[in-house]
């Protein structure tokens, strides 16, 4: 689990990840040092998995999103992994999720428009393997995206 | 900026990779110089292409051994707006991400909570009582990839 300075200066630099050791200091009462020894722990113990760049699809001309719920025929063994090996070699799919629930996975996938939604849709997505049933939810707007914990 | 060309994806088929890389490694990488990569970077992010970093934390690690995607149908729509359930849901500090969807559900809501009994908690004492609010799903997430799509 996390000392109080480390939840401290996780909760800043969740919210902002261009923040320097100095500036996270000033908010937490320490020196620039220690915050810095501080946030390379946290990266080694696998904490913080990894620091990404953001692509804003929409700005790259993929304007349509769409999250495909996706039921799996369970009497086929490997389905999950079958379908899931598959799914990634969408190249429009940019997330795939696995539950415990009433839909089996999910993937979000992007398209450039409508046109270009329903062709990935019947080429590539209807022909994945062991899928017994798809509801599909069209992306509107994001009321809240930047997925911080509450620390 | 211009439509982004072949040397603006790499730039950020680079980046998707490791959002630390600096403008010089990137240069290295692509064959590009390093001012003429920190032009592309920082016109990149004006044209809103590029978005500031995120963090990808490991949410076990850090106490928050479950996490929850609910679907949520308003019940009263017309009468309670859709900014006051926006503005009350938001506002919930385990909900980590708010969509607006058509389809089955109205909102699709990421919610994190430390383990089962947590998750109930704010189940019944925040989600519940969202105003509007009508009928909820609850899918408990197992697993997770992000993909770098087009760009891969």
């Amino acid at each position: 689990m996390l000392t109080d300075h480390e939840r401290r200066i996780l909760r800043y630099w969740q919210d902002e990840p261009s923040l320097t050791p100095g500036e996270i200091g000033e908010k937490v009462g320490l020196s620039a040092a220690q915050v810095a020894r501080r946030m390379k722990t946290l990266r080694q113990r696998g904490v913080v998995k990894s620091i990404e760049a953001q692509i804003n699809w929409p700005a790259l001309g993929y304007a349509v999103e769409v999250s495909l719920r996706i039921t799996l025929d369970k009497t086929v063994p490997r389905a999950f992994d079958e379908f899931l090996a598959a799914a990634r070699e969408v190249p429009e799919v940019i997330e795939i999720q696995t539950f415990l629930g009433r839909v089996d996975a999910r993937l979000n996938l992007i398209a450039r428009n409508m046109p270009h939604y329903q062709e990935v849709y019947r080429d590539r997505i209807l022909t994945l393997p062991h899928i017994a049933d798809i509801e599909a939810l069209m992306h509107v707007a994001r009321i809240k995206a930047e997925e911080v914990y509450p620390l | 900026m211009s439509d982004p060309d072949a040397t603006d994806w790499q730039i950020l088929r680079e980046l998707q990779r490791d959002g630390t890389l600096t403008a010089s490694e990137i240069g290295r990488r692509i064959g590009l110089s390093q001012p003429a990569t920190w032009r592309r970077i920082v016109d990149l992010r004006k044209a809103g292409i590029l978005h500031p970093q995120r963090l990808r934390i490991d949410p076990e690690k850090i106490g928050f051994g479950v996490t929850v995607f609910l679907g949520v149908k308003l019940a009263t729509k017309g009468r309670v707006s859709l900014e006051d359930f926006e503005r009350a849901v938001a506002a919930i500090p385990e909900v980590q991400t708010v969509e607006h969807v058509l389809g089955l559900y109205d909102y699709r809501l990421r919610v994190v909570a430390r383990d089962l009994p947590d998750f109930e908690r704010v189940l019944r004492r925040r989600i519940m009582t969202l105003p509007g609010v009508g009928n909820v799903e609850a899918n408990v997430l197992l697993s997770e990839e992000r993909r770098p799509g087009p760009l891969g």
